[in-house]
């Protein structure tokens, strides 16, 4: 039996659970999931501000709270965290190894996701139908999702730290199962079955209570300290969640089928670089409290090509916001609405696109049905695309000079603006991608 | 007898790109049934209204008790262009939960 943990499901994740899980956990491998879709195309722009910058700015504190427990247990680390610059993070990890007197400890680099230059011009975006070419100046990054097989290769190399960038979420454990189990690259089976028990677990806490508490309808203990996911794997694919004795949360049939549904699309045609991963006959069985047995998962081969996320500067949203209590709130904040409206129309074409929300009603969902009775409070809010920075801020500056012209009792009033670094994706033949990995020692 | 999703079912949505993902778990395994005659693809695209441009594919997974709905055009260009004050739709899964539905029986 193999056991793997995940110790952090996105890059702001707590890093305590992690900490329990290098030190208490038993671990052959602790995962840490840290690259969100954008996620790259952030840390790409960071990079051209800074060369040695554009991996996770987590990566230092995370490795320096669990490398010297990982290392005295035999558990080996692989992430993504290496972001935009896997090279500059691993060179971050053996400074850190070396700091902590782990001399000799392997540190494995995986790049060849930034495949900007292999890109057609002439690729479309999936989303929005434009050209690479058309984006000209304002493509930032594309990144290829890398597969299993190139961290395979450098646990191979006898790394105890894989440090890569944009590999697929679920591929962080497909690789561990691989090497540990000795999986080929075309065992569609297992790797649909190693896919499972990695998108299980690639969100961290989302399976064991995380995200899923409805006071008095469904209650989950002790989420302040909330125990990261531990997947006990077997040689034939099928695997127990469970998490650490004594941590909060919950691990139940419940929570584990809305993690394994998140965000897959269809259930019987999981694409990923490893495997076209098919769940529809999984099982889900609740054999102890915190413990459920997953079976069931296969694969079929996988896609002929790679998805790549294409990232590309894409103006400005200015966002600016008040709020309103009392008798009467709900008009007052629709009348300063309309007034900010009026005002943002004399902008002109700079301004692409206007959304006004009345946050506290209709902000999250569509307008509630009539009759609904008017809440105590509601809070304004009017957000902005438009093509400057200049004329972003001018958004927020409007919402803000409700304080003095628009209707009585307006507060609270703030204002942001940020830069849209948009994402795209297309698709690339996976021939033409070439992962590098290398392996250094500290 | 008319009851809201949330008291029979669970929810969780995510998103990829422009698409809205929001799964529909039954809390009891013997309403799953019932509940794939009522929640519709056409049903949840008319309940999110404005908010989905469509097309909503609907996937099951009979033994989870567990629909999956794929929602298209739904996050007004996508997490990192939408101007919405919850650009992955999260909180779809909530919205999805007031949905109402006839229980049989």
């Amino acid at each position: 039996m193999v056991r793997i943990g995940e110790g952090a499901g996105y890059s702001g994740a707590w890093l305590d659970p992690a900490v329990a899980l290098a030190r208490d956990g038993r671990l052959d491998y602790l995962l840490f999931e840290c690259l969100a879709e954008r996620t790259i195309a952030l840390a790409q722009a960071a990079r051209r501000g800074d060369a040695t910058a554009g991996f996770d700015p987590y990566l230092g504190a995370r490795m320096e709270a669990v490398l010297g427990a990982c290392a005295a247990g035999g558990t080996r680390i692989l992430t993504n965290a290496g972001a935009a610059n896997p090279a500059g993070g691993g060179d971050l990890v053996v400074t850190i190894a070396r700091r902590l007197g782990l001399h000799g400890l392997r540190v494995g680099v995986v790049t060849g996701d930034d495949v900007l230059h292999l890109l057609d011009p002439a690729s479309v975006l999936d989303e929005t139908g434009e050209t690479l070419a058309s984006l000209g100046d304002r493509v930032i990054s594309a990144n290829a999702y890398l597969g299993a097989t190139p961290m395979v290769e450098a646990l191979a190399d006898g790394a105890a730290v894989v440090i890569a960038g944009r590999v697929a979420d679920p591929s962080l454990a497909v690789a561990a199962l691989r090497h540990a189990f000795g999986w080929g690259a075309t065992d569609w089976a297992r790797l649909g079955a190693g896919t499972a028990v990695g998108h299980l677990t690639e969100c961290g806490p989302q399976v064991t209570g995380g995200y899923f508490a409805d006071p008095g309808r469904l209650d989950v203990p002790g989420l302040a300290r909330v125990g990261y996911p531990v997947a006990e794997c077997e040689a034939d694919g099928t695997a127990v969640i469970t998490k650490l004795p004594g941590t909060g949360g919950t691990v139940t049939r419940a929570t584990c089928t809305e993690q394994l549904l998140y965000e897959i699309g269809d259930p019987g045609a999981y694409l990923t670089p490893d495997v076209t991963a098919d769940f529809r006959g999984i099982d889900l069985v609740q054999e102890a409290p915190d413990r459920v047995r997953v079976t069931g998962a296969t694969g079929r081969p996988a896609p002929a090509s790679l998805k790549v996320v294409v990232g590309y500067r894409d103006g400005f949203i200015g966002d600016g916001q008040v709020s309103y209590g009392g008798a009467g709130c709900l008009a007052r904040a629709r009348l300063a609405g309309d007034v900010v409206r009026e005002r943002l129309a004399s902008l002109g074409r700079a301004v692409r696109e206007v959304r006004i929300d009345v946050i506290g009603w209709d902000s999250l969902g569509g307008a509630p049905p009539a009759g609904t009775p008017e809440p105590p409070e509601v809070r304004l809010r009017v957000a902005a695309r438009v093509d400057t920075r200049q004329v972003a801020d001018a958004v927020g500056r409007e919402v803000e000079a409700l304080w003095v012209a628009g209707p009585y009792g307006g507060g609270g009033a703030t204002r942001s603006v940020r830069e849209v670094i948009a994402v795209g994706s297309t698709f690339l033949d996976r021939t033409r991608v070439a992962p590098v990995v290398t392996v250094r020692e500290a | 007898m008319r009851v809201r999703l949330r008291d029979v079912a669970h929810a969780r949505a995510g998103d990829k790109g422009d698409t809205s993902t929001v799964s529909l778990v039954a809390l009891d395994r013997g309403d799953y049934d019932w509940l794939c005659l009522e929640v519709t693809p056409t049903r949840v695209q008319d309940h999110f209204g404005a908010m989905v441009s469509g097309p909503v594919v609907r996937h099951e997974v009979a033994h989870l008790g567990a629909l999956n709905f794929v929602m298209h055009r739904a996050l007004g260009g996508g997490v990192t262009r939408s101007l919405a004050i919850d650009p992955h739709g999260k909180a779809r899964s909530s919205w999805l939960l007031e949905m109402e539905v006839e229980r049989p029986g």
